[in-house]
């Protein structure tokens, strides 16, 4: 006969010992990774056939209680950027490449002049916290638009300018991607104003990408290049996103 | 024990359920507490408070001299937690190592295995649903007029320690199983999809109804401490009840009842 006792105790040392048994999970090699990571795309299909083309839940001049807290790189040390940096970033382009009829080199004024779109929303970490803010910036389906993305084009891939670890091969920057159905969604902009102001350097000057239906670190900051591609396997580790290389989901609607 | 005859109590798919719950609120408990280390904090609010307090709780350490203190802050006032919350094992930590899975910290592999058992339980959860929709299961769990009469004499018989092991359960077995299953499974994953963005965007009236993701946050937390102490009664009462016959209950169905000398 089965034994109570013997079976509570067990599974109360289980829970004592620091659950080292599934310490396992956090390799990400592991089959127990691979088991539990499957729910990404379950998670990605259900939200996508729930949300549709929603927008993100917009707040009010009265809910920006605080400044938005930095996070991730604040100050990039690479020289270029440090330089133009000085001179307010007159000399920043956008490049737009990859799978587009007509590659875009866009400066500052340039993406100033287009029109723009200002919503006041919350962004996520992924730690947990919350924080307000008013953003203003062009939609980035206005830009990827005067670049003509062919037909065989399925991601924008931003690539930027901050270093966040400094590897064996050299430093790894920053690189983040989206489909295109993010990329053309009304609420996602470039981002080059912030609470009425310039986008500050510690929060991703000139400009951060803005995908407001997912959380914090899909919304690439200092941002320098935009490529769209049909695949993500040679970018990084081939997750297609700095963190996603790094055991996070890549699709962050949760 | 009680010497009455075998009753068959629990179906099938009751008990399938139970065993995949009584598994997915495991790691889902220990990989929250990994999921919340990474900001050990809970706010009431739309947003964490960083330029102003709305906090009700947070874990942190403290250099004090050479030693690191933990220091746990509830409602405003102080707590030295050291050795437990803020600090474990001389690091720096909110919850100790004992329980988080996994044992290090990795948000990324808490974050995983949570979602993977919060799927669980959703999808058997709905599976229960609608099975004891269907099967009747529903009105077994839910007091009845004369049940609820019989509350006062079932609290005094709890308090004596006399269990009554009946074909159909008591009025506070049912009001147990009923507020877990009715009430603090749904508002768990009610309160833990309203801090998703994605879902946001799809249920905004989620938010007004919890009054913001960071009070959701919280909710989501305090439900998690009533089912452990839910967790905490449900095996006392298995093991003063009759653990053998308990179980027995739960793993084949069938249930030994009061006899007539019993009674």
């Amino acid at each position: 006969m089965f034994d109570r006792r013997k079976f509570l105790l067990g599974s109360t040392a289980a829970a004592l010992s620091g659950c080292k048994i599934f310490d396992s999970a956090g390799r990400s090699d592991s089959h127990l990774r691979a088991l539990f990571a499957s729910h990404e795309g379950l998670t990605r299909s259900a939200q996508r056939a729930l949300i549709g083309d929603a927008l993100a839940p917009e707040f009010s001049e009265a809910d920006i209680r605080q400044g938005q807290r930095p996070n991730g790189s604040t100050d990039p040390v690479d020289a270029s950027y440090r330089q133009m940096a000085q001179s307010a970033f007159r000399d920043y382009r956008l490049t737009v490449t990859g799978l587009v009829e007509t590659p875009q080199t866009l400066s500052l004024a340039d993406l100033t002049t287009l029109p723009s779109r200002t919503q006041i929303t919350r962004h996520d970490c992924v730690e947990g916290w919350s924080c307000i803010a008013k953003w203003q910036g062009v939609p980035l389906g206005t830009v990827l638009t005067l670049a003509k993305p062919k037909l065989t084009a399925r991601y924008a891939v931003f690539h930027c300018f901050d270093a966040i670890e400094r590897s064996l091969s050299g430093e790894v920057f920053y690189y983040e991607s989206i489909d295109l159905i993010d990329a053309y969604h009304p609420q996602t902009i470039l981002a080059y104003a912030m609470n009425g102001a310039p986008l500050p350097v510690a929060n991703g000057a000139p400009l951060r990408l803005r995908v407001e239906r997912q959380l914090g670190y899909k919304m690439a900051k200092y941002v320098h290049t935009i490529e769209l591609t049909d695949s993500l396997a040679t970018l990084g580790f081939g997750k297609g996103s700095y963190w996603a290389d790094r055991g996070y989901e890549r699709y962050a609607g949760i | 024990m009680p010497t009455g005859p075998l009753v068959y109590r629990q179906r099938l798919i009751t008990r399938i359920t139970h065993w995949v719950w009584a598994v997915s609120l495991f790691f889902l408990m220990l990989t929250g507490l990994q999921i919340f280390n990474a900001h050990p904090s809970l706010h009431i609010g739309k947003e964490a408070g960083f330029q102003y307090d709305n906090a009700i709780l947070e874990i942190g350490a403290r250099q004090d001299g050479d030693t690191l203190v933990g220091v746990t802050r509830l409602f405003g006032a102080e707590f030295d937690t050291t050795g437990v919350l803020g600090v474990s094992n001389g690091e720096p930590r909110a919850i100790p190592a004992a329980l988080t899975i996994p044992s290090y910290q990795s948000l990324a592999t808490g974050r995983a295995i949570h979602f993977f058992f919060a799927w669980a339980l959703v999808g058997t959860l709905a599976l229960w649903l609608a099975a004891s929709a269907l099967n009747g299961h529903f009105r077994q769990l839910l007091p009845t007029l004369s049940d609820l009469r019989a509350l006062p004499r079932d609290i005094a018989d709890h308090a004596r320690l006399r269990f009554h092991h009946g074909a159909s359960y008591g009025v506070l077995q049912k009001l147990a199983y009923a507020s877990v299953l009715f009430l603090a499974l749904p508002l768990m994953i009610l309160t833990g999809l309203s801090m998703s963005p994605g879902f946001n965007a799809a249920a905004p009236w989620l938010l007004e109804l919890f009054q913001g993701r960071q009070t959701a946050r919280t909710i989501h937390f305090l439900t998690m401490l009533a089912l452990i102490a839910f967790f905490a009664v449900h095996m006392a009462m298995i093991l003063l009840a009759g653990p053998l016959n308990e179980m027995r209950s739960i793993l084949t169905g069938w249930y030994r009842t009061d006899g007539e000398k019993d009674v």
